[in-house]
């Protein structure tokens, strides 16, 4: 199988407001990307761009508005009805630890229930097994675990169970969704090193949903640049992290503090003031901030031209004739 | 029992369970009391309290302590019934309504909010008038849950609209749960202490809302309750005549059973808030 | 070396709580020594429960119950006088919050009042702090100091929910130096924000200090951002100070085991060799480890690490460790 996943033309509005005044917010605008069997492919971009959208769309929770979604070559709206994460091998896990489990329920309740649903057992010594063969994987035991409540985990380990609780299915996908933006600096590495291992050792495919662009590098393949439901930049993480090419991927790159004294950021930047007004504007939707813009950005939104093994949609290089105003 | 041990630390727990305790040992003596109540004439009327009738006697010749036996069993059964059969259907209608939405949250609420702004007073007079005949205990029970719900339904529906929008929601989805195990596991342990809390109210208000009818003498006068005994002791001017024990009685057991009733439903909730519960479950 | 600005000696400030019937002290800061300095930027790094909240509030006197002051002192260096902040009377600290210093607390983006304009809010703050002045007059101020931060004037006719988290963050902070105070402490400005954002905000700060020549005092646990933007940084672990440097010292020639595993666990650009994270979790501080808090995760601990707690000791100018394994009157212990 080529493709685990496959996204085409993702498209999903929202109408928003009363009857007098209808907004119509396009959260993903044509997204279209794919996802190798055991590959770590990273969806990033800031708040507001439609990542977690799209997140949602792919595990069924919330439905397109039009675009089709391929999971191991079998088109969703085949087997529409039947739920995603059960029939296809999905799971999930969320940006904060302490909300993925309630905090007046001890933690493995949800993993008895899970075996329990997917009957993966069928004694409760059995369910002991699984359960703690599967918190091996990512470095916990049972006996560390059993009657503990969320609060009794730190941070770093709650996303370990986390992570262990979506294992207990076997999926074949894992959709992270910023997993560790409010893990400390100093544990993220154990999370991001915890799906390089999965992948290698369980050919684990991982959406991974983040805006940190450095643990992104470090553990992903290929990387998606999204912004403001359009995905701007595609391709091989070396060559779009690197070597950005759009714009906008070039001033997130810049944006990004390394931790390093002697690169501090030189240039100074200007933010935009509101969202709205970006996500309505006709044509790129980076045309307002874009230190290279140019008359047809404002009209038209520019298509994907392949640049050397990466899709950037923008008009620097589809070859037009408009000079660039300075 | 560390949760009982927890609570009594609060005085006003400490104080209001012994007053309720106090108050379902005299209902339970009403089994063993020598006397028929409804009876008229057993003993002799209007006598003041003496050695053998600890409370005194009222004009219709019954001992007023082994009544206010009575009239506190009956009353407490009153509204225990009401409160219970409000809070089952309080608890589906919210938890229907909240976690589904759409129509069903829409009629729900739309019946639930009618309930609550039809002048229930009114209704219920009307009501009482009608069923006067089969008037008894479970019958003004039931009439009397019927209007306990709405208020508390729609509490009930807005923790679910909240909670349903947490992460842990989708985690027990991804785990395969189902709708009615989810909202009942997930998210019942928030809403006890607000069920509970009504629970404790609407039993305080029952038993007010019955005496109010009994004084309009839109109950069944010879069943003996709170009310009744009130109503009674008020036909007969005790108060006119200065024959305290008997209208007091009546008064001073509902006060004390409305003040414990507040002071329980306070210290509970503040016990079972899911924040404070939260730091209790970590710090163990 | 510039003078110091605030001061703290022997520093011990711990939570007592009581939580249904049991005492537990939390032990939030833990014998911190501390000597910052005018017209510097001081970063202090930790992670998540080490206690950096907890040293910014005591450093900007805001010690109340639960959290007492147990140990030790705070000077706060006032037209070059040492004052001892314990001794302050509530009403003198009010005078001096936001005068001499000002406190940025986390999250303080949702902490505008909702329901009135921004340029309400500042009104409010400034006729509270300066007097004599009318009601143009204050808005005029208003205007002028966010214009000169380089921020869209229009903002303050806004509600706060008009804007978004970064312009409302830098609203909080532009709030904060507007009495042009000696000292502003920021916890966690950046976090929560996205990186463009982020960027914004700490560019933001980076202007007031340039145009103030004061003090900021930074707590965050991005090392990305410590390393843009602070002169020193103070490594803060289990309620202590374990690490404090140069910010080229600190990255480039880390001393302590801890301050080593965290800057290598950091994912640079153009290098996907493997990294690995400090190992074990961070201790609970209400349960801390006997001797050196470090001991259980550091791979070089020895005898003399479990039973006593190293001292913050100077390595040379401007490097000071606490570690039983470094230089200086220590020794190398075998």
């Amino acid at each position: 199988m080529e493709k685990l996943l496959e996204v085409k033309n993702l498209t999903k509005v929202f109408t928003m407001g009363s009857i007098l005044s209808r907004v119509r917010l396009t959260a993903t605008d044509d997204v279209s990307f794919y996802i190798k069997p055991g590959e770590i492919f990273t969806l990033a971009g800031e708040s507001g761009c439609g990542k977690t959208t799209t997140a949602r769309i792919i595990l069924g929770f919330e439905e397109q508005t039009s675009g089709t979604i391929i999971h191991e070559g079998k088109d969703r709206a085949e087997t529409k009805g039947k739920k995603v994460w059960q029939e296809e091998g999905i799971q999930a896990i969320f940006q904060d630890p302490f909300g993925t489990f309630n905090p007046l329920r001890v933690v493995d309740r949800y993993f008895f229930e899970t075996v329990q649903n997917f009957k993966l057992a069928a004694t409760q010594r059995e369910a002991i097994d699984v359960i703690d063969e599967t918190l091996r994987l990512v470095g916990l035991s049972y006996e560390e675990f059993a009657g503990k409540y969320p609060s009794e985990f730190s941070g770093g380990q709650l996303q370990r169970v986390s992570i262990a609780r979506a294992l207990l299915t076997k999926p074949n996908l894992l959709i992270a969704d910023e997993p560790v933006s409010m893990v400390d600096a100093s544990l993220r590495m154990s999370i991001v090193n915890l799906f390089k291992r999965l992948k290698e050792e369980g050919n684990l495919g991982v959406l991974y949903i983040t805006h940190d662009l450095a643990t992104a590098y470090y553990v992903s393949e290929r990387i998606a640049i999204m912004f403001r439901g359009n995905i701007v930049e595609i391709g091989p993480v070396e060559k779009v992290l690197m070597e950005p090419k759009h714009p906008y991927s070039q001033l997130l790159r810049e944006s990004i503090p390394e931790a390093d004294p002697t690169k501090r950021w030189s240039k100074r930047i200007v933010l935009a003031e509101t969202e709205e007004e970006e996500y309505m504007r006709v044509g790129c939707k980076f045309a307002g901030r874009c230190p290279h813009v140019m008359d047809i950005c404002k009209e038209q939104a520019p298509k994907d031209t392949d640049v050397d093994g990466v899709l950037v949609k923008c008009y620097l290089y589809n070859g037009t004739s408009a000079t660039p105003r300075k | 029992m560390r949760i009982l041990k927890d609570l009594f630390r609060d005085y006003r727990f400490f104080v209001s369970f012994s007053v309720l305790v106090i108050i379902v040992v005299m209902a339970l003596l009403s089994y063993f009391s020598p006397y028929d109540p409804t009876l008229w004439n057993v003993v002799p009327r209007d006598t003041k309290p003496s050695a053998e009738h600890w409370l005194g006697t009222d004009s219709n010749g019954q001992d007023i302590f082994w009544q206010a036996t009575f009239a506190v069993r009956n009353s407490l059964i009153i509204s225990l019934i009401a409160s219970l059969i409000s809070r089952v259907i309080a608890i589906i209608v919210g938890m229907v309504a909240g976690y589904l939405g759409g129509t069903a949250d829409r009629v729900l609420m739309f019946i639930g909010d009618s309930l609550l702004v039809i002048p229930i007073f009114l209704i219920m007079v009307m009501l009482a008038m009608m069923v006067r005949q089969f008037m008894n205990l479970v019958v003004l029970g039931l009439l009397l849950s019927f209007f306990g719900w709405a208020w508390d339904a729609r509490l009930i529906r807005s923790i679910i609209l909240s909670l349903r929008e947490r992460d842990f929601t989708k985690t027990a989805i991804l785990s395969g749960t189902g709708t009615v195990k989810l909202v009942l596991k997930e998210y019942i342990p928030f809403a006890t202490p607000l069920i509970f809390s009504t629970l404790i109210n609407n039993i305080a208000w029952a038993i007010g809302l019955e005496m109010t009818l009994a004084i309009l003498g839109l109950v069944n006068l010879n069943i003996p309750t709170l009310g009744t005994m009130l109503n009674w002791a008020l036909f007969y001017q005790s108060i006119l005549l200065a024959r305290w024990w008997w209208i007091l009685t009546p008064v001073g057991l509902s006060l004390c059973l409305f003040v414990a009733l507040y002071w329980l439903s306070v210290s509970i909730s503040e016990y079972l808030d899911p924040r404070t519960r939260i730091q209790r479950v970590g710090a163990q | 070396m510039n003078e110091t600005i605030l001061r703290t000696e022997g520093l011990k400030t711990f939570y007592i709580l009581d939580v249904f019937g049991t005492q537990k002290i939390v032990k939030a800061v833990n014998d911190v020594n501390l000597n910052i300095r005018t017209n510097e930027v001081y970063g202090i790094a930790g992670e998540s429960g080490c206690g950096k909240t907890t040293l910014l509030k005591a450093l900007a006197a805001a010690i109340e119950p639960p959290l007492r002051l147990v140990d030790g002192y705070i000077f706060y260096y006032v037209d070059g006088e040492a004052i001892d902040v314990a001794t302050l009377s509530p009403e003198a600290k009010r005078k001096l919050r936001l005068d001499y210093i000002a406190y940025v607390p986390q999250g303080s983006m949702s902490a505008l009042n909702p329901v009135i304009k921004l340029k309400e809010t500042y009104q409010d703050f400034i006729s509270s702090h300066v007097s004599g002045k009318s009601k143009e007059e204050t808005i005029q101020l208003a205007e002028q100091h966010i214009a000169e931060l380089g921020l869209p004037p229009k903002i303050l006719d806004s509600y706060p929910h008009q804007l978004s988290g970064g312009m409302r963050q830098r609203v909080t902070i532009a709030l904060a130096a507007l009495l042009k105070p000696s000292i502003i402490i920021a916890d966690e400005p950046t976090t929560a924000l996205d990186v463009v954002v982020q960027r914004g905000v700490v560019q933001l700060l980076m202007d007031i200090q340039k145009k103030l020549k004061n003090t900021i005092i930074l707590v965050t646990h991005d090392m990305g951002v410590q390393a843009n933007i602070a002169d020193r940084v103070g490594i803060m672990y289990a309620g202590k100070i374990v690490e404090e440097s140069t910010t080229e010292k600190i990255y480039g020639d880390p001393q302590h085991p801890y301050t080593k595993f965290l800057i290598d666990s950091l994912p640079q650009f153009g290098d996907k060799s493997t990294r690995q994270s400090v190992p074990g979790s961070p201790p609970s501080l209400i349960d801390l480890p006997s001797g050196c808090a470090f001991h259980p995760r550091c791979p070089h601990a020895t005898g003399i690490c479990t039973e006593q707690t190293p001292d913050l000791i100077t390595l040379n100018a401007d490097h000071k460790v606490a570690c039983w394994l470094v230089g200086g009157e220590h020794g190398k212990t075998a």
